[in-house]
């Protein structure tokens, strides 16, 4: 098991588009090779929908074999204390996330930006649920 | 955990007989699976495994607190669980023979489980209402138990030569074990005459019929059966069923009375 969020980005730094490839068993390089010879599974992320939840939220990660198998893992291990009623896993290795690195272009321009939120327009009192 | 205070009149023998045995497979199998806690070999099977065994003392807890009460001798399910002797417990064989290893104790699993699916559903709808509650709750647990080990059995079988080989062996070992889950006993004839169960040698078309394609998707060959014959429900045990009773004893032996 493993964070989604600690989990260390094995691609070979970023891309030309500003975004790097989680790799977690494909990639080539020293320690992922290493890896394949010792056979490991894959990572797969795994999402849980709380009873009361609309949405699936991530809650961590199980090595599994297979689609199959990850789903059964992610049910043993996450889903003991009632935390769910629906999981979703998805292969980590089929996760693209932004580079650390280019947070400053990504995220900061929408700092002083603050008209973007909806607190500066009045609403009609009809519209309840924004 | 406590005592009755009302003392029943005691059932028909073999009606505390038939609930004693699913007690005791349900604990001895569970005692067999906790000794996997810590050494499954990913962390995920580990929990996995520890899961199905708290399924299963949970089940022996409610069906040894069930057979106290039919007994009315006022027997809890700590003092069935801990205080009998060996001669006294009704499991079949195959739940303590040694977990050995990964291959065999999937293989036993599903032997187990698609047997305790067939079997809680026809308890549901049994005359004793409690066992019926019982059964209801107890054949969702198996039908995950099912599930998992099932897949785990074709991926091993149909895996690398290694898993292929452990797995057919795990089943070459097991597989004569299970007759003795539908040989025709009294007991079973007596409970199935009274509306309680099945007789057991009912289920054995149905439960063939589930785990052959699992084994033929697995690559593995089903043995043929033998005249080999074990006598775990009439309490009559193998030599591994006192190393287990030692270990799983030894807490109320050395405190006796103690609770949590």
């Amino acid at each position: 098991m493993g964070s989604f969020d600690s989990a260390p980005l094995k691609g070979k730094g970023p891309s030309s588009d500003g975004i790097r490839h989680r790799e977690i068993s494909a990639a080539k390089g020293g320690k992922e090779t290493k890896n394949m010879e010792r056979k490991e599974w894959p990572l797969w992320e795994v999402f849980i929908r709380s009873r009361n939840g609309l949405d699936h939220k991530h809650c961590g990660s199980v090595h599994a074999p297979d689609a199959k198998m990850a789903l059964q893992m992610a049910r043993d291990v996450y889903t003991r204390r009632l935390e769910g009623v629906s999981i979703w896993v998805v292969k980590a290795s089929d996760i693209v996330a932004s580079d650390p690195d280019a947070k400053p272009e990504l995220f900061d321009p929408a700092e002083d930006k603050i008209y973007r939120h909806p607190t500066f327009y009045q609403l009609p009192d009809e519209v309840n649920h924004m | 955990m406590t005592q009755t205070t009302t003392q029943t009149v005691s059932a028909p023998a073999e009606h505390i007989e038939y609930v004693m045995r699913l007690g005791d497979n349900a604990l001895i199998l569970g005692q067999r699976l906790s000794e996997w806690c810590g050494h499954a070999p990913v962390i995920e099977e580990d929990l996995a495994l520890a899961n199905m065994a708290l399924d299963l003392v949970g089940q022996a807890r409610l069906l040894l607190t069930h057979a106290g009460k039919l007994e009315g001798k006022g027997r809890d399910e700590d003092q069935l669980a801990f205080l009998r002797v060996e001669r006294d417990y009704r499991n079949i064989t195959m739940m303590e023979v040694p977990n050995e290893d990964f291959g065999r104790t999937t293989v036993r699993n599903v032997l187990y489980s698609a047997f305790q699916i067939l079997l809680w559903q026809r308890l549901a709808t049994s005359s004793d209402t409690e066992l019926a509650a019982i059964a209801a709750k107890s054949l969702k647990e198996a039908r995950y138990h099912f599930n998992h080990s099932a897949e785990w059995v074709i991926r091993l079988g149909d895996g690398t030569e290694v898993s292929h080989a452990k797995t057919q062996a795990a089943l070459d070992y097991l597989w004569p074990y299970t007759a003795e889950l539908f040989a025709a006993n009294p007991t079973d004839e007596a409970v199935s005459a009274a509306g309680i169960g099945p007789a057991w040698g009912e289920l054995e078309a149905d439960w063939e019929a589930m785990l052959l394609p699992v084994f033929a998707q697995a690559t593995l060959v089903v043995p043929a059966r033998t005249p080999f014959k074990t006598f775990g429900k009439f309490g009559r045990h193998s030599e591994h069923m006192g190393h287990l009773l030692a270990t799983m004893q030894y807490m109320q032996r050395t405190y006796p009375g103690a609770q949590w």
